[in-house]
Formats: structure tokens, C-alpha cells, sequence
């Protein structure tokens, strides 16, 4: 699931400066559950810009507006208003936002900040389990990952931090990555794992050539009639 | 000098610690410096300490050494990345620093920029290897060194920590990489100290025991409850709380336990955070 929270109205509230017919477009996905742009929260936005003397030329809620063929269809219905508002306010990650802005020739607005692309989860959307590293150490860890387990994504074992097997950093909500990974190892009989050290990480590999970030949608993406305008 | 030839002397070696001030003005640090230059063998420089910004460590060990201490320059992987760890540690040895401390360090959120962007590029193990391949005369990328440092390697162990286990393995690797004495977080339970050392009875490494001056019992609870590794038992905050004179209450229990590491450890590492005008009496308490 990708996480966002909303910015503070008065963030949002300049990015709209100067504009006054505002397009409203909430996500039935993540932004529903992360209850930043759910029907809800897109009917209250709509009253506290109303509030603010903004005009609130129209509003939607869509399935989802991380998948760009989507927002395509789903902003059809909406071409003549959304040509006629000054921007459009998307309540939603910043994968919707800039699906919006692959779509429409106008001002596109984020009025949420993603805190995390826990999207690429797979089928396991709970929480934020691999950090994309592209040097795997799930063998040697026992299985969890020390880049998203860690707070400071340590890879050659625990540091001085961790009390009651909390991390020193947010103990509250935060265990520590390496006290989970040793009681892990611990009961499966591996402590030897702790020994065979990955050394100093590879960063180049974090970054992915373009062709793997890409995936073969791009390809489709590129074919006639994507690059058209709704609006 | 390194700090690995005084152990070779077999003597019971005394470091303390150097803290480099929030601003230009090193007076102060450099005059604490003066008051213990004849009662320490060397000065830990702390890496902007709790993640708090400071003026360098690597600035403050030139200073220390310019005014006859000698300095363990301590560097952390919070703030630099690869090469900037690397051409600090060149920069070190050019201007005759030898001593070394490798830490991971706090993280951000502990210190008064919580805003600013964690490095962690390296951490304490793979900066250990980072020294061992710039002795070997080449950088990380495998590039030539025009001249090689030779470091005398620290690092540190929490035997505190509960479970300790996995501060042995990392002791282990560390060793295994490089490191040559080991300073460990403040001890204030003799008995636990004791159990530690035996755990790591089988390494053949000089290990240092922490003291943290206690300052007042406000602070020992504070340390208890804020501080990762650090136990202050309640009899402690008792006699620090009852104590007339809290200054000298603390200079008693510092003694009491140099006193007690003589026997478990190679030597004591003094971490008098403001109140180093009071470490001779300790040492002189402790018959050092």
C-alpha cells in the first residue's frame, strides 16, 4: 500500500494561491485506507476550500488513480469542467499525482505527502518489508530484511541503540531490526549466520538501470493515443 | 604513540574524554585537556556526540595533539559517506593522528537536527575494513594510495545490553576485521561486567571499561531510562541522593569502580562530560 498522510490546508491552501475553481480528485484505494482522499475526506476538502472562498468546480472519487488507463477513462465524464477549473487538487500518493498530470493539461496539485511506497509489496501490503536493494541479504538475516527492519538500514549486525529490543529511535512503535533478526536466527539453530558479514553495502546496485525500473507497461504506455489530453 | 603499545607494556592504561564545543572557541576543551594531560594516556575527540553538531572531531584531534595530548579520533558513519570516512582518515594520519575510534553512531533523531539526512553508507564493521584496506595501500574502489596510513584501531562494545549476545558477535567480528582495543559503554554493575568479560575470555583484545562521572541522581535516571546499555542500580541514585557533597558521593563510586575494573579489564576509559577537573581525584582515589 503506498501511505500518505495530508500536508497541513495551509501548504495547500498556497500551492492554490491565485487559482480559484479548484477540481477535487480522490482514490478509492490506499488514500481511502490512509483516509486522506476517500469520499470523506475529499467532501470535507471540498467545504474548507469553500470555506477559504475557493470554488470547488467539480470533484471525484476513482478506482485508482495509480494506474494511469484509469484516471483516463475515469476523467472522461469530467472534460468539460475540468477545462473550465484552474487546477486540480489530487488527494491522493504521488504515483496518482502524477497519472493526473500524464493526463490532463492543467495545474496538478498533491495535497497528501507519501510516506511510503509500500506498494511494492506484492500480495503482502501489511508493511514496508524490502528495501529495493538489489544485494538480497534475506539468507544471512534469517529471513528479514535489515535495510526496512533497521532503522538505519545497518546490514553487519546490531549497534548500541536497541533496549527491551526496541530501537533507541521511536522505541514506542519501533522494534529493533536486529534484535528480531538474532531472535530469529537464534531459534532456528543460525547464530553462525551473524558471522559471514556483507561488508559495506553496494549503492550503486539501489539504483536500478532505467530499463529495470521500467517494466513492459512502459512499452504499451508509448503506443498511439496515450499521449492524448482529456482535457 | 599508539594506544596498542601501552598495552604491550602490560600497563593499566587511563583514556578520558575530549568534547569539542558548539562553536569556534576550543579554550574551554583544551583547557579541561590540560587539567588531566599527566593522568591519561589519550583523549577520545567525540564525533559530534548524540548526534548533536559541533566542531569536528578531526579539527579537535589536530588541536589535541598540536598541545601535547595524544588523541583517539573518533568517527562516526552518520554524517559521511565512503569517501568522505576515507579522506577524513587520510587527513588524520597526514597530520600525525594514529588513534581511532569506529563507530556506526546515534542516529539523527537523538541529536538537534532531527531534520538532517542520516548517512549509515558504511557502519562500525565495514569502517573497520575501510581502515584495513587503506593500510593495505589501496581505497575502496581498489585506486593506489600515494603512502599508507597505519592506524591503531578502537571500537566499542555495550555489555549492558540485554540480551548481550549479539554485542559478542558483533565484538567478534570486529575483532576479526581489525579492531584492536575495545572501550565499552559506562559499566556501573561490576558483577555484570565480570560476566561479560568471562564471555569473552576466549579474545585476545584489550578492552577498556566505561565510567560515566554520575553528576547527580537526576541524571543516573535519566541515563536509565534514556540510554541505551547504561544501568545505574538503585543503590547508587541512593548515595548520590542522600550525598552532602554530590561531587565528592561521585568521585567515591568512580573510584570504586576503577578500582573494581583493575581486575576485570586492561584499563579504564573516564568520561567526565563537564566534570574533568575531578578525574585526578578519582585516579588518586583509585590509587592510579
Amino acid at each position: 500500500m503506498l501511505v500518505s498522510e495530508q500536508k497541513p490546508i495551509e501548504e495547500i491552501l498556497h500551492s492554490l494561491e491565485g487559482e480559484k475553481a479548484i477540481f477535487l480528485l480522490g482514490c478509492h484505494g490506499c488514500a481511502e485506507a490512509s483516509h486522506t482522499g476517500g469520499e470523506r475526506e475529499v467532501r470535507a476538502m471540498k467545504a474548507a476550500l469553500e470555506d477559504e472562498g475557493k470554488t470547488v468546480s467539480g470533484w471525484t472519487v476513482l478506482d485508482f488513480l495509480c494506474q494511469k488507463a484509469l484516471v483516463k477513462t475515469g476523467l472522461q465524464p469530467f472534460r468539460k469542467t475540468i477545462a473550465n477549473s484552474d487546477s486540480l487538487l489530487v488527494m491522493t500518493c504521488g504515483v496518482g499525482v502524477q497519472a493526473v498530470a500524464a493526463v490532463v493539461d492543467k495545474v496538478v496539485h498533491p495535497s497528501t505527502n507519501t510516506l511510503s511506497m509500500g506498494g511494492a509489496q506484492g500480495t503482502w501490503p501489511g508493511s514496508e518489508r524490502c528495501g529495493e536493494c538489489g544485494q538480497c541479504l534475506l539468507d544471512y538475516t534469517g529471513g528479514i530484511c535489515p535495510i526496512t527492519a533497521c532503522t538505519k538500514s545497518l546490514v553487519n549486525g546490531i549497534c548500541g541503540g536497541m533496549r527491551d529490543g526496541r530501537c533507541e529511535h521511536q522505541p514506542d512503535v519501533r522494534p529493533c531490526g536486529w534484535y528480531l533478526i538474532y531472535e530469529r536466527l537464534k531459534k532456528l539453530g543460525r547464530l553462525d549466520k551473524l558471522r559471514e558479514l556483507p561488508g559495506a553495502l553496494d549503492y550503486a546496485k539501489t539504483e536500478p538501470p532505467k530499463d529495470l525500473r521500467s517494466t513492459t507497461f512502459w512499452e504499451l504506455e508509448q503506443g498511439k493515443g496515450q499521449m492524448e489530453r482529456v482535457a | 604513540m599508539k594506544l596498542t603499545e601501552l598495552f604491550t607494556d602490560g600497563r593499566f592504561v587511563i583514556t578520558s574524554e575530549a568534547g569539542p564545543p558548539k562553536g569556534v572557541d576550543t579554550s574551554k576543551m583544551l583547557e579541561d585537556v590540560d587539567l588531566l594531560l599527566d593522568r591519561v594516556d589519550a583523549f577520545n575527540v567525540t564525533d559530534q556526540q548524540s548526534s548533536v553538531m559541533r566542531l569536528g572531531s578531526l579539527a579537535a584531534s589536530y588541536l589535541l595533539k598540536q598541545r601535547g595530548a595524544e588523541p583517539i579520533f573518533q568517527l562516526t558513519c552518520r554524517d559521511r559517506n565512503r569517501i568522505a570516512l576515507q579522506s577524513d582518515l587520510l587527513s588524520a594520519y597526514a597530520m600525525g593522528v594514529e588513534n581511532i575510534l569506529c563507530l556506526t553512531g546515534d542516529y539523527v533523531s537523538l541529536g538537534d537536527h532531527p531534520d538532517a539526512k542520516p548517512v549509515f553508507d558504511l557502519d562500525s564493521i565495514s569502517l573497520i575494513q575501510t581502515v584495513k584496506t587503506l593500510e593495505e595501500g589501496h581505497d575502496l574502489a581498489g585506486n593506489d594510495l600515494l603512502g599508507t596510513p597505519d592506524f591503531c584501531i578502537g571500537a566499542v562494545v555495550s555489555p549492558g545490553t540485554d540480551p548481550v549476545e549479539p554485542q559478542i558477535i558483533k565484538m567478534e567480528n570486529k575483532l576479526r576485521v581489525g579492531a584492536e582495543f575495545f572501550q565499552t559503554q559506562a559499566m556501573y554493575d561490576l558483577d555484570q561486567l565480570n560476566d561479560f568479560v568471562k564471555k569473552v575470555d576466549h579474545l585476545d583484545v584489550p578492552i577498556l571499561g566505561g565510567i560515566i562521572l554520575l553528576k547527580s541522581a537526576g541524571m543516573a535516571r535519566f541515563m536509565n531510562r534514556n540510554v541505551a546499555g547504561v544501568h545505574v542500580p538503585e543503590h547508587l541514585i541512593n548515595r548520590m541522593e542522600e550525598a552532602d557533597d554530590r561531587a565528592a558521593t561521585s568521585i567515591e563510586i568512580a573510584a570504586e569502580l576503577v578500582k573494581g575494573m583493575k581486575d576485570l579489564c586492561r584499563g579504564v576509559h573516564i568520561m567526565a562530560l563537564g566534570w574533568e577537573k575531578w578525574v585526578p581525584n578519582v585516579l588518586d582515589e583509585a590509587g592510579l
